[in-house]
């Protein structure tokens, strides 16, 4: 299902730009005839996924075809309308005393609608971040992607959104970890305007300021 | 008896067809702080929360990770009872019942119109090996039934008809409701099949909403603003999930939690003890069968009492004075919750134009839709 919401959401461009980069894999080998064996004393029946593929093996497929268009509706629509213009957008509540990013309507803390809206600024700091190899569908990749967690200026501590970090010089974890750390400052890095689409990849990634 | 549960806070968001002015969690948060208003309760004087939902319905996996900010739930008790709205009810009332919370909220809402493909949904619920290849129409599994149904009860499909004249009508009196509609039934007859001999305006149409309801031990809801509504007996119950062996022209498993409900209520002869219903109508013959179930008659008899005029809002036993799933919409697994709603509105004799005089007591029965034969069924009454 999360690879239906994803091509459904967000058409090819982010999933065939990190493809390009993995490595090939080498053609299967045309598989063997399905027989029990006996090694060490233990019985069974080895299968291969082109067994599987091939047809050999009875089982049953099926492919979900699920789509949906969820209604933003007023906070996140409108965080999205910033996106566009190239703003990050934050709500304050004035009773808990704090500034929230991305956007909600209500405070889920005291349970009561937002105050105001306030135009963040479009840098911050890293608080967690990772180094992948391996893509969300276990593609192999080159050049790691750099999951981090944001948080965005001017907003209350621990608040702020998932994102990449990118444009680094160096490839590999040592040479990454010389460049970004936990604390490390990172300013956003847009689309061009024309392409913005109102999303949250209208910011490519963070990279450090 | 120790430990009576009431429910003690309403709110819900008027169902409409579509809400995209709202998100799923706005919506919700509109439903909690009328329930939280009405019970005069803050969410950290509720104890537990149970949310009803179906991830295919949302679109999300592990949807029940999204719910707690939208109800006040952060880092308090919170699990999710993907079934019908009466199992999650069960669930709360069980929580109260058991003295592990004094103060639970069940909630449930529906976004029927952010899925785009309701028939895909659908179909991944049939078994994969034998139904599926088929790709029959998913209300041909309702079609199937409904004749079955009518061979048994021996009985017109005008009958059917007259369950949709009936409910949409009432649904005119219902300020949440979302298909009041005045009808005829020849209007209905002439309306084209979508799975013979089942007509489109039999079809309960998709409606977004939210409900959010909070159930309290009787001695804490008494010192509550709300007006308690006593939750006397509840039950729910499964049947055989295959298409070939189950029992088409009865609902059986709605017999199974009427009677569940009934035991736990102590309700001997429910034609006299109950003063109205609200059942489960998401097909227009079901309210038939689930009638039956909730009167515990024989195959055909709902139907004969829907031609005598009898479950008219005015009549002696008034079914979906709201106007059910076809009059107010159809929610997934909101439309129990939606039900339970109305019925103690009802019983606290706040349905305004809906209102069914001298209500006292009320059965409401649930089925988790199709191709299910699952549903549950409560009987609430007022203090």
């Amino acid at each position: 299902m999360a690879r239906e919401r994803r091509s459904a959401r967000r058409p090819a461009a982010k999933v065939s730009r990190l493809r390009k980069k993995t490595a090939k894999v080498p053609p299967q080998q045309a598989p063997g005839p399905i027989e029990p064996v006996v090694r060490d004393g233990l019985r069974g029946t080895p299968l291969r996924d082109a067994h599987v593929q091939g047809g050999m093996v009875s089982l049953e497929r099926w492919e979900p075809k699920l789509e949906y268009r969820w209604d933003t509706g007023v906070a996140i629509g409108r965080f999205l309308e910033g996106l566009r213009e190239g703003k990050i957008l934050g709500v304050r509540c004035d009773r808990c005393h704090r500034t929230v990013t991305p956007p909600r309507a209500f405070c889920e803390w005291c349970f009561k609608p937002m105050d105001a809206w306030v135009e963040l600024a479009d840098a911050g700091t890293i608080n967690t971040f990772s180094i992948c190899f391996i893509t969300w569908d276990m593609q192999p990749l080159e050049v790691p992607q750099i999951p981090a967690v944001i948080e965005i200026d001017g907003t209350s501590p621990r608040v702020g959104f998932l994102h990449l970090i990118g444009a680094l010089r160096a490839h590999t974890v040592d040479g990454i970890r010389k460049e970004i750390r936990v604390g490390q400052r990172v300013r956003a890095v847009w689309k061009p305007a024309a392409e913005r689409t109102g999303a949250i990849t209208d910011i490519l990634h963070f990279t450090p300021a | 008896m120790e430990n009576q549960v009431a429910i003690v806070g309403v709110g819900l968001t008027p169902l409409r067809p579509v809400s995209p002015d709202l998100s799923f969690r706005e919506m919700i948060f509109e439903a909690a702080t009328r329930a939280y208003a009405d019970a005069g309760v803050t969410p950290r004087e509720i104890d537990t929360f149970v949310t009803v939902a179906e991830d295919f319905h949302e679109g999300t996996s592990i949807t029940d990770e999204y719910t707690p900010d939208q109800l006040g739930a952060v880092r308090r008790p919170v699990h999710t009872v993907a079934g019908d709205g009466l199992q999650g009810l069960a669930a709360a009332y069980m929580l109260v019942r058991s003295g592990a919370a004094d103060v639970a909220v069940v909630e449930a809402h529906s976004k029927a119109s952010n899925i785009v493909h309701h028939e895909e949904i659908l179909a991944l619920a049939l078994d994969p090996t034998y139904e599926r290849p088929w790709r029959v129409n998913p209300h041909a599994v309702a079609a199937l039934e409904m004749r079955r149904y009518l061979h048994e009860a021996n009985a017109s499909p005008e009958v059917s008809a007259q369950v949709v004249v009936k409910n949409r009508g009432n649904a005119l009196r219902n300020p949440f409701a979302a298909y009041g509609a005045s009808l005829s039934p020849e209007e209905v007859l002439r309306d084209a099949p979508v799975a013979e001999p089942l007509r489109g305006l039999e079809v309960s149409g998709y409606a977004d909403g939210a409900v959010v309801l909070v159930l309290a031990s009787m001695e804490r809801g008494r010192s509550l603003a709300g007006r308690p509504v006593l939750i006397r007996g509840i039950g729910w119950a499964s049947d055989e999930p295959s298409l070939s062996g189950r029992p088409w022209a009865q609902a059986v498993y709605a017999h199974l939690a009427c009677e569940m409900a009934y035991r736990l209520a102590a309700i001997h002869a429910p034609a006299n003890e109950i003063d109205f219903f609200e059942v489960d109508d998401t097909y227009a013959y079901k309210e038939l069968q689930h009638l039956e179930a909730a009167l515990r008659l024989e195959v055909g008899e709902g139907a004969r009492l829907t031609v005598s005029g009898r479950t008219a809002r005015d009549g002696e036993l008034p079914v979906n004075p709201s106007g059910g799933s076809l009059g107010m919409g159809y929610g997934y697994d909101a439309s129990a919750l939606v039900r339970t709603a109305m019925a103690a509105l009802q019983l606290r004799g706040e349905a305004g134009a809906m209102q069914v005089t001298g209500a006292r007591s009320a059965a409401v029965v649930s089925w988790r839709g199709v191709p299910t034969t699952s549903g549950g069924a409560v009987v609430l009454s007022a203090q």
